[in-house]
């Protein structure tokens, strides 16, 4: 069974990629995610000057789901350059950078910096719901702001594809989508985090996460972001790719995400609940289902709902 | 699908969610450091972790310094923020648990091990060896500190049956003037050469413990202490390199051939925003 997806002329062996923030800090975390079986790797949101994350706790999780307020932590630009330079000297799976700022601006100027460093696709994070105490409502969140950014990045990536990382958090994600399809993207991320959310601790009676809130993944998560990919690819007529990410814990999950509309399928906090082997196991379950249904190329999967007359 | 809901129930049931619990005793072992004893098990083993929080201030980890099924104790020393902190409550005051995490110290039954601690390390250490002395293992105890007043469990140490302790203090103040690890390195060429080699402590001297139990073939086993953030293998902060695992999950207690081929052990460490320290 041949699980290969060519994206935006970039050929990846099986369509799992390791999700953005997710033991993504180094050169040497990518390399053992790929020998776990991933077919991509998403660097943890880069910024071009460090910024500092939130205090401890950042990060729970129960049999449903997981919050985390991490608060997008990193040491800047230096620190992709040496971490990016390491992993393309030994490059074992195609690498995603995915970038972050505060302004539209600074967006530009960081993916300037990073396009250097020749990942194979550049995603934008534009939905991060743990920094808005900082900088107020995620550019994601509205349709001028989203494209601004997008127009921003793609005034600079050159041949580099341009994925935009699309918020659950919103009215209408369809409108945000076709906003930055218009702008130039070349396919999407959907979803970043759901909520946020809270967890109270009885006792003391206080928020668990020290920023009191954060986003949600896991497998909670699942049909919000079904519902989402399905959203954004009749919103740009299946006509740009989409990373779909969100509570993908098995094979079976990962099939429902191409037929609603996902070429790739991102995976997070899945390792938490399978373990790191988690990338292999969703590709062997993925090839037994399409073994058992006939089906022959995973691409004819992407999008098969919308093809259902009666879905549509 | 009910089977992998199963699987997920099972592997990160509430051990991924802090619970506030009283702190039900406090003992006071050195100027900087305490033992908090709480009553609540987390089923954890010696040389396993457990994420520590201070509501309104941070979480930290601290190796659990006993868990005997009723009560779980930790020792820790007052070094920064949080610590400090710590170090000032009373018992009744609230402190989240979530845990326990990680990998653990491994022995057969009746072996002869070596326990080296430095600082703190005393604490598990001493888990490790009052649970390896319920399996007929014979041991001896080789505890370091800069001076007299800053060893940790010693009177512990010598309740334990078959049990021999040594002790270095950097000013001589008691026992041999000197490093701990000059003491293993005695014992190592003795006749006395014990079964296996378990170490925590500072990272210097787990490099020094390491490199001699390479030289005389004995194995060891290092508690290896990395930036946590999450505990259970999701942030990623604490990955070493080259190889790029996860001491949260794949440690922190590493055996010697694990600890010798992560080249950053002795050289450096990440912080919380990823960036290198020299240690
Ligand atoms: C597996 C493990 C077991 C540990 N066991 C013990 C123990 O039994 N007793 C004990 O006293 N200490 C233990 N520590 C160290 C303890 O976590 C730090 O002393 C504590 O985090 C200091 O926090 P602070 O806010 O008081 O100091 P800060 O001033 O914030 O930090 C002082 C030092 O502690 C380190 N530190 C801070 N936060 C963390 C974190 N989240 N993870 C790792 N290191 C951190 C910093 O890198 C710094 O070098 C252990 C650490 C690890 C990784
Ligand atoms: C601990 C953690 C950190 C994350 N950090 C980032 C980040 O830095 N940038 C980003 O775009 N998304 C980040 N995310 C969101 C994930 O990439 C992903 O979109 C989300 O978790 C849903 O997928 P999952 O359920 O498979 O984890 C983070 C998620 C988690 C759990
Ligand atoms: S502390 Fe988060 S992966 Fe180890």
């Amino acid at each position: 069974m041949n699980l290969s997806q060519t994206v935006r002329g970039v050929t990846f062996f099986n369509p799992t990629v390791l999700a953005s923030g997710i033991w993504g800090i180094t050169a040497s975390s990518w390399r053992r995610v790929a020998a776990n079986g991933a077919g991509g790797i998403t660097t943890k949101s880069l910024w071009l000057a460090e910024h500092k994350g939130h205090p401890n706790p950042t990060i729970i999780s129960t049999e449903h789901w997981t919050l985390n307020a991490v608060g997008v932590p990193d040491a800047g630009i230096e620190k992709a350059r040496e971490e990016i330079g390491d992993f393309n000297k030994k490059k074992l799976v195609p690498l995603i950078a995915n970038i972050i700022a505060n302004t539209v601006d600074n967006y530009g100027k960081t993916a300037v910096e990073i396009v250097k460093l020749k990942p194979d696709f550049l995603e934008v994070n534009i939905s991060c719901p743990n920094v808005e105490d900082e900088f107020g409502k995620p550019f994601a969140c509205s349709v001028r702001d989203a494209s601004a950014v997008t127009k921003a990045v793609k005034a600079v990536s050159g041949k580099i594809p341009v994925f935009i990382k699309l918020s659950p958090n919103v009215d209408d994600i369809g409108s945000i989508a076709s906003a930055c399809a218009e702008a130039g993207a070349d396919g999407f991320t959907v979803i970043n985090t759901v909520g946020p959310g809270m967890a109270i601790d009885l006792r003391s009676r206080r928020p668990i996460l020290a920023n009191k809130v954060g986003g949600m993944s896991g497998p909670a998560i699942k049909p919000i972001a079904v519902r989402c990919i399905a959203d954004v690819y009749r919103s740009t007529n299946g006509k740009l790719p989409i990373i779909g990410t969100g509570g993908v814990m098995t094979g079976e999950d990962a099939i429902e995400f191409l037929l609603a509309g996902a070429s790739l399928i991102g995976i997070g906090t899945a390792i938490a609940y399978r373990g790191a082997e988690v990338f292999r196991l969703v590709c062997e379950e993925m090839t037994a289902w399409c073994e058992t249904e006939g089906v022959k190329k995973i691409s004819e999967l992407t999008g098969g709902m919308h093809r259902e007359r009666a879905s549509r | 699908m009910t089977e992998i809901l199963r699987r997920c129930s099972r592997s990160s049931a509430q051990k991924n969610l802090p619970r506030t619990y009283p702190v039900a005793g406090i003992r006071k072992e050195t100027t900087h450091v305490h033992t908090f004893t709480f009553n609540v098990s987390l089923g954890a083993k010696p040389g396993q972790f457990v994420m520590v929080w201070l509501p309104g201030v941070d979480e930290v980890p601290m190796s659990v310094a006993n868990d005997d099924g009723k009560k779980l104790q930790i020792t820790f020393f007052a070094v920064g923020d949080t610590t400090k902190k710590l170090a000032t409550l009373k018992k009744g005051d609230l402190v989240g648990l979530r845990g326990p995490f990680g990998t653990h110290y491994e022995w057969k039954p009746k072996q002869h091990l070596a326990l080296v601690a430095g600082g703190y390390g005393a604490a598990p250490m001493f888990f490790a060896a009052s649970e390896a002395a319920k399996d007929g293992c014979t041991l001896t105890a080789i505890v370091g500190a800069r001076a007299k007043e800053h060893l940790l469990y010693l009177d512990a140490f010598k309740r334990l049956p078959r049990t021999t302790l040594s002790v270095a203090t950097d000013d001589g103040s008691q026992g041999h003037k000197g490093y701990n690890v000059e003491l293993l390195a005695e014992l190592l060429k003795s006749k006395k050469k014990p079964d296996q080699v378990f170490a925590c402590g500072p990272e210097r001297m787990l490099v020094k413990v390491s490199d001699l139990c390479f030289q005389h073939a004995v194995p060891c086993q290092l508690s290896l202490e990395r930036y946590m953030k999450c505990g259970y293998g999701l942030c990623g902060n604490c990955v070493v390199d080259p190889l790029g695992i996860r001491l949260c999950t794949d440690g922190p207690v590493v055996k010697n051939d694990l600890a010798r081929s992560i080249t950053e052990f002795g050289k450096y460490h990440r912080d919380h925003l990823g960036k290198k320290h020299s240690l």
